[in-house]
């Protein structure tokens, strides 16, 4: 009975041995892609050697060099896009839906898709390559309200950083209790531009997220952090024209480091920035804004509540963000929009700003999703 | 008389069709014909996957098996082998064609699943066929299958230019033609039977 049981297990085992063993050398000889050199921008000494099989987006991080993504490479944001001059094979079905006809003419692909399986041409803006990868301290975190809180991260490898107002970086949430890997997230960075060892971000707690939870919840003064960085080309426009701020939550977090940029720089353009938020509860460096209305004698900060309680006694501007702007008076048709936060308030406040004839080319925003 | 191998072959095409007449296989059947290319090459993997394991299945049956005593681990083995097989065709359509590697995604390991391998498997077993005729019958039953899936494709591409109603879209449309292509079928039965 026993011995008939080992052999019958034994029998199993061997069989499965084998056909592991079959797939394992089919793995070695047919899945080998060998060494592959991606050539980038034409310049030898940006060329890499990558063992091949992998993502073109990993083997580039891998080397330093980060393509910007939201999604961690499920081919959801389409945000890493790459030129693939030579070697990218065939478009493939999920690439499609990300990419405009000149796109695919000028043989943009999604590096997170397009395998590395041979030699590889590829073209990459050139200020990607200025994102590197920063390691840090928690500084100050400091409660802005009951659920945002700003991160004060000072660098220490490499000490500085250099962004312009309006970028945003990677932060990476470290494997924790509620977490069983790493995972990045984008947050913009809220500091002044001028002050580049130390940045510091808005965060905003999302019930159940990775990230934010462990922000609020892990993360202590003097622990270790990690980012990558600066991505977005969120950035104040080099213009004479009307400014229209417009935010809601943590969107204020690049628009104050704009306003440090304009105080900076002298940059005296009439300037309104419209902040939603529900109560009095949700407002945050209202001081500070109260500062830049001194500092900037053409701008001029608009909180408005959508649900002021008895007890906020508010006075100023009442309603959803759509409305206090629809009634707000300005030649939108002169200004220029920069918009941030959730995609349903963007959109939105889009479409107030398009009936009153802004143009869609001088509309900028970053979506927070 | 026993049909020989070549008689096997076209009655697994034709007059057994694992798909249309025996009904298996159906969910990837259902899923992917909707493009002819992703048809075609779903297709052959399957053909290739039921000619290999045939061969395979056939040999183990008869000489480790049947020998040792062990045919109530029929399932397991023959699982294991289509598991393996159908990881090699993963690697080697990856490698020879990323775009169809894509297009079947879920589908292709999913092959590993597909009642329509086993069932072939279990049939060339309890029907007691020699090597020959298991070659013949699993190959002839991949191609029945592809054949099966590919004329599905056709017609469904031919669809998208015909008024269905709203109820009957997608999978219920697909239901029926498949039924009409089995009554097609069926009118071969008779002409080769293999029980
Ligand atoms: C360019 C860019 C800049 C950004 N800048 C900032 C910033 O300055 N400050 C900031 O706080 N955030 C910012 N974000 C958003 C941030 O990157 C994260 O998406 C957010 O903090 C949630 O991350 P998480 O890991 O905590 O949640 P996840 O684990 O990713 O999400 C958990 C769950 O919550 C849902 N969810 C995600 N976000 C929200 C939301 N906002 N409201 C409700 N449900 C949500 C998800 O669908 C998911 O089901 C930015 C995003 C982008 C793309
Ligand atoms: S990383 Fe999101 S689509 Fe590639």
């Amino acid at each position: 009975m026993i011995t008939s049981l080992a052999i019958q297990v034994g029998v199993v085992a061997a069989i499965g041995a084998l056909l592991a063993a079959l797939i394992e050398l089919a793995d070695r000889f047919i899945a080998n892609y060998g060494e592959c050199r991606i050539t980038i921008n034409d310049e030898e000494e940006r060329s890499l050697n990558v063992q091949g099989g992998g993502h073109l987006l990993g083997a580039l991080a891998e080397n330093k060099l980060f393509i910007p993504s939201a999604c961690g490479g499920r081919g959801s944001c389409g945000l890493c896009k790459v030129k693939v001059l030579e070697g990218g094979g065939p478009l493939l079905p999920t690439e499609a839906p990300y990419l405009s006809a000149t796109e695919r003419k000028n043989n943009v692909r999604l590096s997170c898709q397009v395998k590395v399986r041979n030699n590889l041409r590829i073209e990459i803006p050139q200020e990607l390559f200025a994102i590197k990868r920063y390691a840090g301290r928690a500084g100050k975190i400091i409660d802005q309200t009951h659920d945002m809180k700003q991160l004060d991260i000072e660098l220490t490898e490499p000490e500085t950083l250099d962004f312009k107002a309006g970028q945003y970086v990677q932060l990476t949430a470290p494997e924790y209790a509620k977490s069983d890997q790493p995972i990045y997230r984008a947050y913009s960075i809220c500091s002044d531009p001028t002050d580049e060892s130390t940045i510091s971000l808005l965060i905003r707690r999302v019930p159940d997220g990775i990230c934010t939870t462990w922000v609020f919840d892990y993360l202590k003064v003097g622990d270790q952090v990690e980012l990558n960085g600066p991505h977005g080309e969120f950035c104040l426009q080099p213009t004479a024209r009307e400014i229209l701020f417009i935010a809601g939550g943590s969107g204020l977090a690049p628009i104050r480091s704009m306003l440090f940029q304009m105080r900076n720089e002298k940059i005296d353009r009439k300037a309104t920035f419209y902040f939603g938020a529900q109560t009095s509860d949700d407002l945050c460096y209202l001081e500070q804004m109260a500062q830049f209305e001194r500092d900037l004698p053409q701008f001029k900060f608009v909180p408005a509540l959508s649900m002021p309680r008895d007890e906020d006694r508010w006075e100023g501007a009442q309603g959803l963000i759509t409305d206090v702007l629809d009634a707000g008076e300005h030649e939108f048709a002169q200004a220029e929009a920069y918009l941030c936060g959730s995609p349903g308030m963007i959109d939105a406040c889009i479409k107030v700003l398009l009936t009153h004839g802004m143009p869609q080319e001088r509309i900028f925003y970053d979506k927070f999703a | 008389m026993e049909p020989g191998p070549i008689a096997i072959f076209f009655a697994a095409i034709f007059t057994s069709n694992i798909l249309l007449v025996n009904f298996l296989g159906m969910c990837s059947f259902l899923s992917i014909s909707r493009e002819l290319k992703a048809s075609v090459g779903l297709g052959l993997a399957v053909t290739f996957v039921l000619t290999t394991t045939s061969l395979i299945a056939y040999l183990l049956n008869q000489y480790v098996l049947v020998p040792l005593e062990m045919e109530h681990l029929r399932y397991i083995v023959f699982i294991v082998v289509i598991a393996a097989f159908v990881q090699l065709v993963e690697i080697v359509i990856e490698r020879i064609s990323p775009v169809l590697y894509v297009n079947l995604g879920i589908f292709l390991p999913l092959i590993t699943v597909n009642c329509a391998i086993l069932g072939s498997l279990l049939f060339l077993v309890i029907r007691e066929y020699d090597l020959w005729q298991s070659l013949a019958f699993g190959a002839g039953s991949g191609l029945g299958w592809m054949l099966a899936i590919v004329a599905l494709a056709g017609i469904r591409q031919r669809m998208k230019y015909s008024k269905v109603p709203a109820a009957l879209e997608g999978p219920g449309i697909a239901l029926i033609i498949t039924g009409l292509m089995s009554l097609a079928f069926v009118g071969f039965s008779g002409m080769i039977p293999i029980q």
